[in-house]
């Protein structure tokens, strides 16, 4: 979550009561096949979803334990029919929806009455600027156009537009007509949103992720599109943290802001948590949400600072980062509690700067499709 | 420059709403969450997109028991800021 600060309208402080932002991932069902999907690689299968009533009772208990905003995601949130009963009851306890989706499905009949129903924002994802490129790697057959259309139909029904442009080696020569693309569509924001490598993403790495050269270029064209669109269209930037030399605050500290409900239910501290052997989570058919947040395994385990070594437990930046990601530390360094490898005080971080160098270098380009099929063939047992 | 006869509104994405949990008013939008101080609550809650602003310093001006003229700069320069930060909308 991105957040302004300047007096008299401050930034919200954090508070540790609720997460300010809940991600409910309705679904793992999905028309797209994106290789960078952030969702795990063993995908939930339909069957095991959560039901109506449990997911309206999630929405219930989370708003009265404080949190103020929803993210409607998945997978596809509008591969679930009753998305429309979930969002009433977004709307009845007063949660801010939005809706974050690859636009399949979404008709002018179904917008309109998510929008009666108090949604206020769509985020649409966007895998290139360019129809065939995009189709490409989303897999879908005209999708590029049918994303174009749903987003001129969000802003013609009033609702807030943001465009989701992940950016990856094969996609980042046109991110200045992606931003492009957003102004056109009268977007209110853009996340440019450099690949993060978990997951679909990390399998795919060898084929997804962009020289020095490239992300250098990619911060200047950002820079230069903030200077330009400053007042009209804000742009969120997400760097690929395997060139930077200080690792991102991720999720702004390990169960701190933000907690992210599966289609089955399990709660998660981030959408990649279940990468980390031996976790422990807490599925909402079990426990109060409430609970699960305070007093959860899986949500005390990286909370706060003390389970930190070093070099991040004497580090001045502990409290400004939080190490890095636990996730990332658990893929690169095989320890969940290691600094993240691509801080340049980590012990591995030359290890990091030699993949990202023969990774990026390589001239490889196939990439895994995130679907059932070879979410089957790569899931652990 | 914002007119005295302009009538504010919050846009339809932009909602002010009072945080039981934390006690505290906060505006909510787009991947955000911001806390305006008093001032900026009270000033929000009468941009209804009805009263001009004009109007609505007449109103402060009668809360706050202070001469409409010695709050109307106040007032007007955060408004302005508020419609810079796409908060409110004329």
């Amino acid at each position: 979550m991105t957040i302004l600060d300047a007096a008299p309208v401050a930034a919200a402080p954090i508070c540790a009561v609720a997460p300010i932002g809940l991600l409910a991932e309705l679904t793992h069902r999905c028309p797209l096949q994106c290789p960078y999907c952030s969702n795990p690689v063993a995908l939930e299968a339909a069957d095991k979803e959560l039901p109506t009533a449990i997911w309206q009772d999630v929405l219930r208990q989370a708003a009265d334990m404080g949190v103020l905003q929803l993210h409607l995601s998945g997978g596809e949130p509008l591969a679930r029919t009753d998305l429309e009963d979930i969002m009433a009851t977004a709307g009845e306890v007063g949660l801010y929806a939005n809706l974050i989706t690859s636009a399949s499905g979404l008709t002018r009949k179904r917008l309109e009455r998510l929008a009666e129903l108090g949604l206020k924002h769509v985020q649409i994802s966007f895998q290139d600027a360019e129809a065939a490129n995009a189709d490409r790697l989303g897999g879908a057959k005209n999708g590029h156009v049918r994303k174009l259309e749903a987003a001129r139909m969000v802003r013609e029904l009033g609702l807030a537009l943001t465009v989701n442009a992940p950016i990856h080696r094969q996609n980042i020569g046109n991110l200045g007509a992606l931003i492009a693309m957003a102004e056109e569509l009268d977007a209110g924001r853009i996340e440019v949103a450099h690949v993060q490598y978990y997951g679909w993403a990390l399998a795919n790495r060898a084929a997804l992720l962009p020289t020095r050269e490239q992300v250098n270029a990619s911060v200047q064209v950002v820079d230069a599109a903030r200077a330009r669109l400053k007042g009209r269209m804000q742009i969120d930037f997400v760097v690929p943290d395997y060139y930077a030399r200080r690792p991102k605050p991720c999720m702004g500290g390990w169960g701190s802001t933000s907690m992210n409900v599966t289609p089955t239910g399990k709660v998660l501290p981030c959408h990649a948590a279940e990468t980390i052997p031996g976790l422990a989570f807490d599925n909402v058919r079990d426990r109060p949400l409430r609970d699960i947040w305070l007093t959860g395994a899986a949500f005390q385990k990286y909370r706060g600072t003390a389970w930190m070594q070093e070099p991040c437990k004497s580090c001045e930046l502990k409290e400004v980062d939080w190490g890095g990601c636990r996730c990332q530390a658990m893929l690169l360094a095989g320890d969940a509690a290691a600094a993240d490898p691509v801080c340049a005080k980590s012990p591995l971080n030359d290890r990091v700067r030699a993949i990202a160098e023969a990774e990026s270098g390589s001239d490889a380009a196939a990439f895994t499709q995130r679907n059932y099929r070879n979410a089957k063939a790569t899931a652990p047992a | 420059m914002l007119e005295m006869s302009a009538k504010p509104h919050l846009p339809l994405h932009v909602v002010l709403r009072h945080d039981k949990g934390r006690d505290r008013w906060v505006l909510l939008a787009p991947e955000r969450v911001l806390t305006p101080d008093a001032v900026a609550v009270d000033v929000l809650k009468l941009c209804d997109g009805a009263r001009t602003i004009d109007a609505i310093v007449a109103e402060l001006a009668r809360e706050y028991q202070a001469p409409a003229g010695q709050i109307a700069g106040d007032v007007v320069k955060l408004l302005t800021d508020l419609k810079d930060k796409g908060i409110i909308v004329t």
